[in-house]
């Protein structure tokens, strides 16, 4: 008994130290651990069942397609309908990309500048938060209006959702000045813009970090959000396209797409966190 | 085992220097009337009051102070780390106004870099001066303090007193003539410090840095200095300077010797007599 505990235990403890990295808290599946193959069994196992059980239970409860279509015709759909959908995920992809870029190079480029003079943060301050709580998606017909239904509208609208929320979490982390360490730097003749990029970047790439994967999540919602306002591509336009054919599993076999791509996306800057930022445990 | 580039002369050198008699050894760095206030919401906050002291060519020299004294102003102004609000710090005949290479500091707690793994931490200085790192000095300095084999290692994943000794490493790496030390051992426990006092005399004799180093223990000064220069509380100044002549190299077990506790009980009634007065005036 003694012994199976202690065997547990340690094992508790080092998922403990994997998922709580970065301050990422509330996103809580851990990543990049060690896992036995009893858990790789485990997950998989479960994985089957609720798959096989949905597919089932729609089966017997008979329930109708437009409701909620079976997994298994989901993923027929998604190797039937592939060729269509391919140049869809592509803009999806660029737009996502380019606005988060933008939005993200502004963003943590203003937070840099902005939180060496306090002064002009208190004033910018209260703009970036009303960027920040308005939500983006309601421009986009005045977007539309202004620069017609191509890929530009939207792609403004990913970077003004993505931009505040880098720039917050940048100047949060540009904020945490450690004095000593600045003071150190300088005593061995360091210069501004050393001290900007030995000493306050890396002091801040925890936040900087975070408000990249959130500033680009958003950006992905920005981006379906928008295609589904106008235009006629992208996968948010699909999305409106299916759903008013009632053609729910190739409307499901997007939404999977789209959770493998905010999936993919996390775990990225996951990893990035653990790469760049696991010495702030 | 010795430092790279060292004389071997330091010690009996030493040892005939502090029986008293000789004539002082030059002035390194000397501070005159030094004074600085702090600019603060509520005021001015005078740190320091027209501070006037000497630092001696390759002398041990130790700043104590009670808490909030003015004794990290003085040594910031020392390492060219801010202004002073008049007075001069001089070095040589430099006038130091910004960090100048001949001078190193070590900060309270280590002051480590948590991101990068000792080896780059013991890198920083040259990286900031575009220099390739002098490697075989900072083997054969991690190697002289017990930190060999831990170049890869971070910060945290060392003890408070692997971390300061790494810091006196990295200070060491790039060969600065002063070293200015600001409460280094201060957050260690009593073990490690003693340890800690070991190690910097011995770096000090084989070294023949100059070094300034504050505390608030008036046993640490003791046992390291050739002078203690004791500071008044707010606004700091220089309120009395002991000549310490005991000789070198010392063991920790001096410090229960009765000599050493009289000059112990010496600054620690002279602290506390300017401390009376104060009370009785305010
Ligand atoms: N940046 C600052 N701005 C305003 N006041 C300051 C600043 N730095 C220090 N002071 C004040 O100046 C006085 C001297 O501070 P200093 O840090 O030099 O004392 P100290 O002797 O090093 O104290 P300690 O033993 O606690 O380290 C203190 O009253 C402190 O509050
Ligand atoms: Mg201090």
């Amino acid at each position: 008994m003694d012994k199976v505990l202690g065997d547990k235990i340690p094992e508790f403890n080092k998922k403990q130290g994997g998922g709580g990295n970065v301050g990422l808290s509330g996103a809580s599946f851990s990543l990049g651990d060690h896992r036995s193959k009893f858990e790789i069994l485990v997950i998989i196992l479960v994985a089957v069942v609720i798959i096989g059980g949905t597919e089932l239970a729609l089966l017997v409860m008979k329930v109708p397609q437009y409701v909620l279509p079976r997994p298994s015709l989901i993923v027929t759909a998604l190797f039937t309908e592939w060729n269509f959908l391919w140049p869809h995920i592509l803009i999806t992809l660029y737009e996502l990309l380019v606005g988060f870029t933008i939005g993200a190079s502004i963003g943590f480029v203003l937070a840099a500048v902005i939180t060496q003079f306090p002064f002009v943060e208190k004033i910018v301050t209260p703009y970036i938060l009303l960027l920040v709580t308005t939500p983006m998606l309601a421009l986009v017909p005045l977007l539309i209006l202004r620069f017609g239904f191509g890929s530009e509208p939207r792609i403004i609208a990913v970077a003004l959702a993505s931009g505040p929320m880098v720039m917050i979490n940048s100047a949060t982390g540009f904020r945490r000045v450690d004095l000593a360490k600045i003071a150190l730097a300088r005593s061995f003749g360091a210069s501004t813009l050393q001290i900007f990029t030995k000493i306050r970047i890396p002091m801040a790439m925890p936040m900087i970090i975070v408000g990249l994967m959130v500033g680009s999540i958003f950006g992905l919602l920005t981006t379906i959000g928008a295609e589904m306002v106008g235009g006629a591509e992208g996968l948010g336009n699909r999305l409106t396209y299916y759903s008013a054919l009632i053609r729910m599993p190739q409307f499901f076999a997007i939404i999977l797409i789209l959770a493998v791509m905010g999936i993919s996306i996390y775990v990225f800057f996951f990893w990035l966190g653990k790469k760049w930022a696991s010495w702030e445990a | 085992m010795k430092l790279p580039g060292i004389a071997d002369v330091a010690q009996t050198e030493r040892t005939s220097k502090s029986t008293g008699l000789h004539s002082a050894p030059p002035v390194k760095m000397a501070i005159r009337n030094a004074s600085k206030s702090y600019d603060t919401r509520s005021g001015a906050v005078h740190a320091l009051a027209d501070v006037s002291l000497d630092v001696r060519e390759g002398e041990f020299l130790c700043i104590l102070g009670p808490s909030g004294c003015g004794k990290t102003t003085l040594l910031w102004s020392m390492a060219g780390l801010h202004a002073l609000s008049s007075g001069s710090i001089t070095l040589g005949n430099q006038q130091i106004t910004r960090p100048n290479p001949e001078i190193a500091m070590i900060f309270q707690d280590a002051n480590l870099l948590p991101w990068r793994n000792l080896a780059k931490n013991i890198e920083l200085p040259f990286e900031l001066k575009r220099k390739p790192p002098d490697r075989e000095r900072i083997a054969k300095l991690l190697d002289r303090v017990g930190l060999a084999g831990f170049e890869n290692k971070f910060p945290r994943e060392l003890s408070g007193g692997m971390q300061q000794r790494a810091s006196i490493v990295r200070s060491l790496s790039v060969d600065p003539s002063v070293l200015l030390m600001d409460e280094p051992f201060g957050a260690l426990d009593a073990f490690t410090r003693d340890e800690m006092n070991l190690l910097i005399q011995e770096i000090w004799m084989e070294t023949k840095k100059t070094i300034a180093f504050v505390t608030h223990s008036i046993s640490e000064a003791i046992f390291l200095a050739d002078r203690v220069a004791v500071m008044s509380a707010r606004p700091g100044r220089i309120a009395e300077i002991y000549d310490i002549d005991i000789p070198r190299p010392r063991s920790i077990d001096i410090q229960t010797e009765p000599d050493f506790i009289k000059r112990v009980l010496d600054i620690k009634s002279r602290i506390e007599h300017g401390r009376g007065a104060r009370v009785a005036i305010t």
